[in-house]
């Protein structure tokens, strides 16, 4: 029973997170390139477009519920599983969601990396 | 891939590293944080350690802000992957821990990813037509009433 309720924390840790980064990805393409942002509006006009925009306070909220989860989880579960196993899941997760939320064309050189780094995720942190 | 940008994801890579050390090793002086004791973590913040950890992830965020306005997600969440690496030897040559035979074939694994990743287009999605819209000033329209 204990297994499963380590598994849901991962899961939530997971689902937060890449809800959050893919809220914040989308975001700030809607912001742009904020170096262009910067050059044509100053620093207020970077600011007030970020801060106007409702995507990016709510990845922000996802990020930070990601973060609690993850502390949450990380007082009552094992360590050596919760750390590696979620920071490697959301490598999938988000590849996944960024082809079908933000699409991204997600090759198959983008496959093998998101691949390969959550292997080895799971190698340097287990 | 120009210097600015270049510089931005090491940025990411360089400050999400650093922080996360600050922010260890400042918490390892407080005792263990439950629900009965929260308060201490208003004393956490007034330490040093934690202070920068929390001034060196705040330059992260900003940094990966920015990466995320001109590049894909999956090209910038497997690119600043380095971090791991970098931690991992850090940690091999500054504190001086034994890494595992399974250790650096992880190491491996993520390098590969990162070389496969930067190979490729940082951008696959055409930026929002709405990105490029100059910013309404609200100091004009009052002007004009």
């Amino acid at each position: 029973m204990r297994h499963l309720y380590t598994w849901a924390a991962i899961l939530c840790v997971v689902a937060a997170s890449t809800a959050g980064d893919v809220l914040i990805a989308h975001a700030m393409k809607k912001v742009g390139d904020v170096a262009h942002v910067f050059r044509d509006h100053g620093v207020f006009g970077v600011t007030r477009r970020m801060l106007t925009n409702g995507g990016l306070w709510l990845g922000v909220f996802f990020m930070a519920l990601a973060f609690f989860s993850l502390m949450f989880a990380l007082s009552w579960a094992e360590v050596s599983l919760v750390a590696p196993a979620a920071a490697s899941l959301t490598f999938l997760t988000n590849a996944i969601a960024a082809k079908f939320f933000l699409h991204e064309k997600v090759d198959r050189r983008r496959w093998m990396a998101a691949l390969l780094v959550a292997c080895g995720v799971v190698l340097i942190a287990g | 891939m120009s210097l600015r940008k270049l510089a931005t994801l090491a940025g990411v890579v360089i400050f999400g590293s650093l922080g996360d050390v600050c922010l260890k090793h400042g918490m390892a002086a407080f005792p263990e944080i439950r629900l009965a004791n929260w308060p201490i973590l208003f004393h956490a913040i007034f330490n040093p350690k934690v202070a920068l950890g929390i001034s060196l992830l705040i330059a992260f965020f900003a940094c990966y802000l920015s990466s995320l306005s001109w590049a894909d997600l999956t090209y910038v969440l497997p690119a600043t992957s380095v971090g791991y690496i970098g931690m991992a030897l850090l940690a091999r040559f500054f504190l001086h821990e034994q890494i595992s035979p399974l250790r650096w074939v992880g190491i491996l694994l993520i390098a590969l990813g990162v070389g496969f990743v930067a190979r490729g287009p940082s951008l696959t999605v055409e930026p929002s037509p709405a990105a490029n819209l100059p910013i309404p000033d609200p100091t004009a329209s009052r002007g004009e009433a």
